[in-house]
């Protein structure tokens, strides 16, 4: 799988870290997202498209 | 149709039915994904659909500055008495939005306000041990739900908690719709006066705290004083009217739901509690009076054209019991997935502080029910006082006994 984020769209809503808590964490500074791991195993797909999907600022994409 | 024969927005409740939106909303829901209302005689759409609320309120098109021709006010009043200026970067566009809000968001992350967990924990523990020693009935509202979050945010921001009867006096006038523009502007005068010598205050003698953090911004020219206040009027305001309100409306609605307040009541287990966190929020929803944008350009939607200029209403509470998002929207069921719900809106003005409202009602869902398992109703439901009127919906008082 593939994970993009875009620091620049990010609210910093910690969203996708309550998600999926391996593969997003947040900036000390500000809280804009930080991607951990950018192509993610398969079997957290579940986890990474609801973070997809929660993100309000439409920062992240998930290619499987 | 003429705007004069268009359904006016709000509408009221059913009598009796304190959970559920208006059912006025529910016919609309059903038959059209956009509306046109009438707002205090202007025309506004109201997007009724969850999906499309969500397309929508991420849409840059839209615009949430007060200023903005169209904007859907929600008082009536013109915008500069709604507070423009100095209330924050809730009502404004990007870039100046973003900007500022970065400027605080930091203490919101989700691993900063995770350490502040065993603190809130404390704080409840100590007010329930308060609620146990004191005299039965009495008003949760007075007693629990408003100090829990006001004890945490004063704690954040660096506010003293002994002033607390100052400012949650004029922070209720300041969400109430129906006091007159005067009364608003001189609550929130009060609220921007007060956070100002704070940040005077703080400028000459910084703390460990989100206002002391703003001074630095200010000493590096990167933030006006002006604009500290009012970011501290906004967090102050928006970080406990709406959790003190989760709290109370939250306790009445599981007493009323008796098989759902017996899951709290009997579970130690956090997955529990955080999905009857997520699911008490889509359900109640109490941000009742919709997200409000102004049209910047034309926008193609359902067949019709938002045209720039035009007024939009997002109704989140009847998004969050589309039955097309959410099966059997209308059943409380803390079993259920209700994470995606828009209770604190979409989009880059989604709530700032919902890491921080989330831990707050996790540890007080998972810990007042389970500390008082005989807690119930001390007046007839049709005693308790709804804030049908204000920004927030919830309860003036809860009188509980145990």
């Amino acid at each position: 799988m593939k994970v993009i984020v875009d620091q620049d769209r990010c609210v910093a809503s910690g969203q996708c870290v309550l998600a999926a808590a391996e593969v997003f964490d947040q900036r000390d500074e500000d809280g804009v997202v930080v991607l951990l791991d950018e192509n993610p195993p398969a079997e957290l797909a579940r986890d990474l498209h609801h973070a997809e999907a929660v993100c309000p600022a439409l920062a992240i994409v998930v290619e499987d | 149709m003429t705007i004069d024969e268009a359904p006016a927005y709000p509408m009221a409740r059913a009598a009796g039915c304190p959970f559920d939106p208006p059912p006025r909303l529910r016919e609309l829901q059903a038959e059209s994904p956009l509306v046109k209302v009438r707002v205090f005689g202007r025309p506004a759409w109201l997007v009724t659909r969850y999906a499309d609320q969500r397309a929508l309120l991420a849409d840059a098109r839209l615009s949430s500055d007060v200023t903005s021709p169209g904007y859907p006010s929600p008082t009536g009043a013109p915008p500069k008495s709604d507070g423009g200026v100095g209330i924050g970067f809730i009502l404004m566009d990007d870039p100046e939005h973003a900007r500022l809000r970065r400027m605080v968001t930091a203490p919101f992350m989700v691993k900063r306000v995770e350490a502040m967990r065993p603190a809130v924990q404390r704080i409840v523990d100590d007010l329930i041990d308060d609620l146990l020693a004191g005299p039965k009935p009495v008003d949760l509202m007075e007693a629990f739900a408003l100090p829990v979050p006001s004890l945490v945010i004063c704690r954040l921001l660096g506010v003293p908690y002994t002033d607390h009867d100052f400012f949650q006096q004029n922070s209720k006038q300041l969400i109430r719709l129906d006091v007159s523009p005067e009364q608003r502007a001189t609550a929130h005068g009060n609220l921007a006066g007060y956070l100002d010598n704070l940040v005077g205050a703080k400028l000459a003698d910084p703390g460990d705290d989100l206002l002391s953090g703003l001074t630095e911004r200010i000493k590096a020219g990167e933030l006006s004083r002006q604009d500290a206040a009012g970011m501290g009027v906004l967090l102050l305001l928006a970080g406990h009217e709406t959790t003190a309100n989760m709290i109370a409306l939250g306790t009445l609605a599981l007493l009323e739901h008796p098989e759902q307040f017996a899951v709290l009541r009997d579970t130690t287990d956090p997955a529990v509690v955080k999905g009857a966190v997520e699911e008490l929020l889509r359900y109640l929803n109490i941000t009742h009076n919709g997200r409000r944008r102004a049209v910047l350009a034309d926008i193609e939607f359902e067949g019709q054209v938002l045209r720039a200029g035009d007024g939009v209403i997002f109704p989140n509470d009847i998004g969050n019991r589309d039955p097309a998002a959410f099966p059997d929207p209308d059943r409380l069921d803390l079993g259920r997935d209700a994470r995606r719900h828009v209770a604190f809106g979409f989009g880059v003005h989604q709530c700032l502080g919902q890491p921080l409202a989330r831990m707050e009602l996790q540890v007080v869902y998972g810990t007042l029910y389970r500390r008082i398992p005989t807690l119930r109703r001390a007046a007839e439901l049709a005693e308790i006082p709804f804030k049908h009127d204000g920004s927030v919906y919830g309860v003036h008082a809860l009188p509980v006994t145990w």
